[in-house]
């Protein structure tokens, strides 16, 4: 079996056969072609600017793999800002010895991806490293986009206004639960599918549509919980939540109950959250509901000045708890 | 207490395996310490890798079915004769 | 109308029962002469309580008192420190369940040492004890075992599986409790205030419900062994009441889908046939509980951590930091928010004492739901989503 060695990150003839017959095959694209030493670009107005390394374990997970995370992550990290991704770079960091077939359709992923927004992948680098140097592969992505939100209505993590209306795009925690169960020690089976999905087609439909996002962020490290938690300190507003209307898919619950977790503190990487004003909510769903990773878009809660830096959620039958920022290391409630 | 959740067997494999599914999520677990044979489709309570006991189907469905009766009795005054007791010991 | 899986998780975390439940008890309350204090004795009842907010629907003459069932919070530092040990050890592989590993002993904690290079294991299930045994025939594997009733009959289950298939590598360290004496040890202290138990859903699983017959007799308070959802836990409490107000201390079975009286033999009987009772057992908090432990009979010595590696372990009792107050808590006497380290300087990411690390104890479950801000009685408008 073909596999990735020290020499294809060499600079030399074989370096120039990985980039030629996979990279430049994938992303291939006119500035990309040039391959020149920096890539020339000319952008209109105010750049966005973000980057991400990507170190996920396993590297195939159902629903997705590193690729298709590297470019979904930088993508939404952009379009969280209400800008729309043009370019991306993309760096490689290999472990020697990794399986060439594996590659490819990491990649591939990657392209099919970026098709999703027009992305293009300008510049690259690779490295190939020796055994143990690296865990098998990390991706690097930084991403450049236009920023088409109005100057005036920039989503903001500071944006958030009492009686706001706070709208989950879908239902939470599928990629930190698919990476959980995927933890060999702990021999669970599903048909769990992470939520890895480029996210701009939906926040692009949001601004066409008028909506004014007051604040957007997609759900990742820490989940639904640290995403609340931080907009209501910067913000400086209560934000309550109706439990009974976040969305949770059955397989996720199943497996919270299974191990004693919350599906609040799990990652998404395709779900995100948006803070809107009441009377635009019902548009910001119909615009939502469009895309089939959107479908179960609702509203969870509002933003309200009871206190300043504060997560509440409201159970159906009157009580209420404080919602904290998730701390420590999951580790399986047992005994 | 011990976290502990029902599961309901979809497969009953060699060696005192049963596949328990926990609302789309399964894993395997160990039959050993089950006093009373098991099939397909009955529930049981998983703790750490192992069927502890058989759900009893009949009592939970009785006791649901009177949660509801509860709550279509809420405002009237038949509430205080209904019968919530549970089993008592001695 | 037959039972779907769903029905068992939603049926008993209904908001419309969970309400009825409230209103019901709201008025038997009315009938109680003095204040309830009940314990509910597990900490899964704790977490239940705090993740649902079942205090802020009672009234305000039913109070909870936390119980000591938290296997991680009650197991004394010197034990921890056992464990580092013997993970420390050549050659050895050291095996425990969970939040075992966050607990600190003295020193340092399992996690730490794993940080450091030591092979330490956290494992979902015992039976992985086994597997790991049988691939590593050149290490001393050593499961250090906790848990109370629910847990004791899968180490027996491992133990004679290990003897069945002639493994030479795999050692117990025994640290199984029993919920009973450690009821009866907070009961008869004077300054006992606890009118009412809410019995363990899954140790009385195992050990059946005639177990807290011999604690509701002699301490005259009725006793309802619960399930762990929100309904059962309030069902429970509306039962307690009846009780109380009847002037009655009977053992009652809330859970009857899945606890009996006789509970399971055949567990109790494996648990019989490869362990004895310790005479003595140290709780964290509580001190020396008399018959309250279990131990390796001596016929399975060479598989027994404590005895083949004694040399290198000590039992000297080490005591928690001054300020602690984790032990009163535990009895009963106080609540989380009343030690002056509650969220200043203990907190689940630092712990200082067992309560806050495992999310089953008393303190960890307290600052994750109770919180110290919101008010008990705050009622906040809820707008209807648009």
């Amino acid at each position: 079996m073909k596999r990735v060695e020290l020499s294809h990150g060499g600079g030399g003839v074989e370096s120039q056969q990985l980039i030629q017959n996979l990279f430049y095959r994938a992303f291939g694209n006119e500035i990309l072609l040039k391959a020149e030493d920096a890539a020339v670009l000319a952008i209109e107005g105010q750049v966005a600017f973000t980057t991400d390394s990507f170190t996920v374990s396993p590297l195939f997970f159902q629903g997705g793999n590193i690729g298709k995370l590297a470019v979904a992550g930088t993508v939404n990290d952009l379009a969280m800002m209400g800008a729309k991704p043009l370019y991306l770079s993309c760096a490689f960091m290999i472990e020697e010895g990794f399986l060439w077939s594996e590659l490819e359709t990491i990649v591939f992923s990657m392209a099919a991806e970026l098709k999703k927004c027009g992305t293009k992948v300008v510049c690259g680098d690779t490295k190939v490293v020796p055994k143990g140097a690296v865990d098998q592969l990390f991706i690097n992505t930084s991403g450049i986009g236009q920023i088409i939100a109005p100057l005036h209505a920039f989503p903001s993590g500071q944006g958030l206004k009492k009686d706001d209306a706070i709208i989950v795009s879908g239902d939470i925690g599928r990629h930190g639960a698919v990476i959980l169960a995927a933890r060999e020690s702990l021999n669970l089976q599903s048909d769990l599918q992470s939520d890895c999905e480029v996210l701009w087609p939906a926040i692009q439909a949001l601004f066409n549509a008028g909506v004014d996002c007051h604040a957007l962020r997609d759900a990742t490290r820490g989940g639904l919980s640290a995403l609340l938690n931080e907009w209501a300190s910067s913000s400086q507003v209560c934000i309550e939540i109706d439990e009974d209307n976040i969305p949770i898919d059955d397989a996720v619950q199943g497996l919270c109950e299974l191990l004693g977790f919350d599906a609040l503190d799990f990652a998404n990487e395709g779900t995100f959250v948006l803070s809107v004003s009441a009377k635009q909510a019902d548009l910001a769903l119909q615009t939502l509901q469009q895309f089939t990773f959107c479908q179960n878009a609702t509203v969870i809660g509002r933003v309200s000045d009871f206190q300043a830096g504060l997560v509440i959620l409201q159970s159906p039958w009157g009580s209420q708890r404080v919602l904290e920022w998730p701390k420590g290391e999951l580790l399986p409630r047992i005994c | 207490m011990c976290l502990s959740i029902p599961s309901k067997i979809t497969q009953i494999d060699e060696l005192n395996i049963a596949t328990v599914d926990t609302m789309g999520v399964s894993r395997q677990v160990s039959l050993d310490l089950m006093a009373e044979p098991v099939s397909e489709g009955d529930y049981v309570l998983i703790h750490v890798g192992f069927a502890m006991t058989k759900m009893n189907e009949s009592d939970a469905l009785a006791s649901l079915q009177l949660y509801q009766q509860m709550i279509e009795l809420m405002d009237s005054e038949s509430l205080a004769s209904q019968d919530l007791s549970g089993v008592l010991v001695k | 109308m037959s039972l779907r899986l769903k029905d068992l998780y939603q049926g008993f975390r209904d908001p419309q029962t969970i309400q009825a439940l409230a209103k019901q008890i709201h008025s038997t309350a009315q009938k109680l002469r003095e204040p309830l204090a009940i314990m509910e004795v597990c900490g899964g009842h704790t977490h239940t309580i705090m993740k649902y907010g079942l205090s802020q629907v009672l009234p305000s003459n039913i109070d909870f008192i936390h119980g000591p069932g938290c296997p991680v919070c009650i197991m004394p530092k010197e034990r921890i420190d056992q464990a580092i040990t013997l993970a420390q050890m050549d050659n050895s592989i050291l095996l425990t369940l969970g939040d075992m590993i966050r607990v600190p002993g003295s020193k340092s904690s399992l996690a730490k040492e794993r940080a450091k290079g030591f092979d330490i294991r956290a494992l979902y299930s015992p039976l992985d004890a086994l597997k790991i045994a049988q691939e590593n025939p050149d290490k001393n594997v050593i499961f250090f075992a906790i848990g109370f009733e629910t847990t004791t009959p899968m180490t027996a289950a491992i133990l004679e599986q290990s003897l069945a298939l002639g493994l030479q590598n795999l050692f117990f360290h025994i640290n199984h409790v029993l919920v009973s004496p450690a009821v009866h040890a907070i009961m008869q202290d004077d300054s006992c205030k606890i009118t009412a138990l809410i019995g363990p859903s899954h140790v009385s699983v195992i050990s059946g419900a005639k177990i807290y017959q011999p604690l509701a007799e002699e301490f005259q308070v009725p006793i309802v062994v619960s399930g762990f959802e929100p309904v059962d836990v309030m069902q429970s409490i509306l039962l307690i009441v009846k009780q109380v107000v009847a002037d009655q201390h009977r053992v009652e079975i809330q859970y009857s889908r899945a606890v009996t009286v006789e509970g399971n033999h055949k567990a109790q009987q494996l648990i019989e046939r490869y362990l004895e009772l310790r005479d003595h057992f140290r709780w964290r908090g509580l001190g020396d509980i008399p018959l309250s432990g279990l131990q390796l009979k001596p016929q399975f010595s060479a598989l027994d951590a404590e005895k083949v590696f004694a040399e290198y372990l000590s039992d000297e009792p080490i005591d928690d930091h001054k300020r602690c107050i984790c032990g009163d808590i535990l009895r009963g006497h106080a609540k989380p928010k009343a030690c002056n380290l509650f969220g200043k300087g203990c907190d689940p990411t630092r712990p200082l004492g067992s309560c806050m690390v495992s999310s089953e104890g008393a303190c960890h479950a307290y600052y994750k739901y109770a919180q110290v801000i919101l008010p008990r009685d705050i009622t906040v408008q809820k707008s209807q989503p648009s």
